[in-house]
């Protein structure tokens, strides 16, 4: 295996008295698609939040390229190519599907109109369409707000926004949770073709089969700490279901 | 737009842009623009003589044109899903500023003969009083995470206090000729009032930075979104306090307006000015909770109170029905905006 690309060692996080983190490890190579499994409130939200600059862990350390990072914000992270989809549907409802997929990252005019501040709405929405069916997101219309649109369709924008900016690694809490069939295939795929392009790719799941189809490595969450690793190809849904209950336990995962 | 013409063919799943009649149809604004031109029309039809004479068009458009002043800035507060109570007493209260440093700048304390330096002065310490208030109500409501309907309940009164602390209680009527002459009742290109203009120029300024630039973008991702808006890295604590101090700003300018036009500081008129400015921009389709909005409907809310005032004296009804006429629209605006949110989150 190359060496990774982000790494997290023993992260510790608390909320009040609530230990949501209790000295989580983890890491991801360029180029892979690692799934992130766990119980409900095994702390893999927490994770990915700290992970991509949302929330600070209490201590443990984050590495990018090798490098030791202080992921101090949303923004910090970005900057370092680093895109999140959360878990909580983020984007703005009443904004148009460019609007939202250019989000704090909007195209000017040229000139003195764009040294005003006057956006260039045309090029954002050329490149909008250029992107959304790069990425096989299918809209009926690129003009309604995207609160208007099925939570699928949202949810596509929100998986768009995050991976057309990464350039090393793309986290992505549940995006499928919300989706049918169809959607979730289209998701999957985008996943396989941004790995596909060198990036990350973090994936948190519950649906195992899907899991198992489009992840390089699984790596698994129990009470705050990693508890097993598996390659994909390797492993079977007993396995990981056994290591998500405790059932089975790895020695050296932690 | 127009930039579909340019555009290469698209494929099949590329989404066409919706034409123009469909995104009308479809936008509150629109509805409110044909209320408005139905009552225009109910009340020519009634007495066709009175309702386009000059003077009436002329007086309803300086009668209202310190109200859209105010409320261009209310429509980006309210787009943010923030509300500013305070606007009228900011605007009483930079009136007072304003006149009371003209005055004291001024031989013998009386502005009256005062020339443009003297005005421009006055100006400019209109605009800084209102924006003082803004700036606070913006950090109150952005930094100390104070609901903004407590703190420009605050300020309303706050700032309507310190004005009458300033002049002990009673209006300063010592405004300089030259000013409520030229701004306050002169006209220009023969027939249009200058106050018009300046309030035209506003909320033309206004429909741009909303419309189409990035300030107006995140002032519609804030009030759609704000975790959304902070997550994508936009600086939300001070946008908001940008969009208060804003609204502080065209606030004091209307306090200068309504100077020059009253040649006095109206202590006690404008304590329903925040109501009637909130009335305009709901009626014209912005959203109380956030994220949608436009100065074109403000523009079109903001007159149909003023066209029903007027539109009652002419056809000869009581004009203790128009608050009750436009209590019934404002209603039925908000009821609108509310079914359509709901059938929009039940998908
Ligand atoms: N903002 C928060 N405040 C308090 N407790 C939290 C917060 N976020 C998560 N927790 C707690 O941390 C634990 C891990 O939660 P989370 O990371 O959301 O788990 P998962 O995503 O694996 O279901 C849970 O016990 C949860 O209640
Ligand atoms: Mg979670």
């Amino acid at each position: 295996m190359s060496s990774p690309l982000l790494q997290a060692r023993s992260l510790v996080k608390h909320y009040g008295s609530v230990e949501a983190l209790r000295g989580a490890s983890f890491e991801v190579s360029a180029g892979e698609v690692v799934s992130l499994i766990g119980d409900n409130g095994a702390g893999k939200s927490t994770f990915i939040k700290c992970l991509s600059g949302a929330e600070q862990p209490d201590s443990g350390e984050i590495l990018l390229g090798g490098e030791q990072v202080r992921l101090d914000s949303p923004t910090t992270a970005r900057a370092l190519g680093i895109e999140t989809v959360y878990q909580d549907l983020a984007v703005a409802p009443d904004l148009d599907p460019a609007a939202n997929l250019f989000l704090g990252r909007e195209l000017k005019r040229r000139g003195l109109l764009g040294a005003l501040g006057m956006l260039d709405k045309a090029e954002m929405r050329r490149r909008a369409r250029a992107e959304f069916s790069r990425l096989g997101v299918n809209l009926q219309s690129l003009d309604v707000p995207i609160g208007a649109l099925s939570g699928g369709q949202r949810q596509s924008v929100a998986v768009a926004r995050s991976v057309v900016w990464a350039s090393k690694v793309v986290f992505m809490d549940e995006p499928t949770a919300a989706l049918g069939v169809v959607q979730r295939e289209r998701v999957l795929d985008v996943i396989r073709k941004v790995r596909d392009q060198g990036i990350a790719v973090v994936l948190i799941s519950h649906n195992m089969p899907e899991v198992l189809s489009v992840s390089d490595r699984v790596e698994v969450l129990r009470l705050g700490r990693r508890v097993a690793r598996f390659k994909a190809a390797e492993t079977s849904l007993e396995e990981l279901v056994g290591a998500m209950t405790g059932a089975l336990v790895q020695e050296d995962a932690a | 737009m127009t930039s579909t013409v340019a555009e290469k063919p698209t494929e099949d799943d590329t989404p066409r842009r919706r034409p123009l009649r469909l995104r009308l149809a479809s936008a509150n604004t629109l509805w409110i623009s044909l209320v408005l031109l139905a009552l225009i029309a109910v009340f020519a039809a009634i007495n066709p003589g009175a309702v386009l004479t000059l003077f009436n068009l002329q007086t309803t458009l300086i009668e209202t044109s310190v109200l859209l002043v105010l409320a261009v800035g209310m429509t980006f507060v309210i787009i943010t899903s923030g509300i500013d109570l305070s606007v009228g007493s900011v605007l009483v209260f930079s009136g007072i500023t304003s006149a009371l440093v003209m005055n004291a700048m001024s031989p013998g304390g009386d502005s009256t003969g005062a020339g443009w330096g003297v005005i421009t002065v006055g100006l400019l310490v209109a605009l800084v009083s209102g924006a003082a208030w803004g700036l606070l109500n913006g950090i109150l409501v952005a930094k100390a995470k104070i609901p903004p309907l407590i703190v420009t309940l605050g300020s309303f009164g706050a700032a309507l206090g310190a004005g009458e602390l300033l002049t002990g209680g009673s209006d300063v009527r010592t405004v300089p000729d030259a000013l409520a002459t030229t701004l306050g009742s002169g006209t220009s290109f023969g027939v249009v009032p200058n106050l018009v203009i300046l309030a035209a120029v506003v909320t033309a300024v206004g429909a741009w930075l909303l419309g189409t630039t990035k300030f107006g973008r995140y002032t519609y991702a804030v009030g759609s979104n704000e975790v959304a808006a902070r997550r994508t890295g936009i600086a939300v604590t001070r946008h908001l306090v940008l969009v208060y101090l804003l609204t502080g700003v065209l606030a004091g300018l209307a306090g200068f307006m309504s100077l020059a036009y009253f040649r006095t500081t109206t202590l006690t008129s404008h304590s329903t000015d925040n109501l009637n400015a909130i009335a305009g921009v709901v009626l014209g389709g912005t959203s109380l909770f956030g994220g949608v909005g436009s100065i074109i409907g403000t523009v079109v809310g903001v007159f149909i109170p003023a066209v029903l005032q007027k539109g009652f004296v002419i056809i000869g009804v009581n004009v203790y029905w128009q608050p009750i006429a436009v209590a019934i629209v404002l209603v039925a605006a908000v009821w609108f905006d509310q079914a359509r949110r709901r059938a929009r989150n039940s998908r």
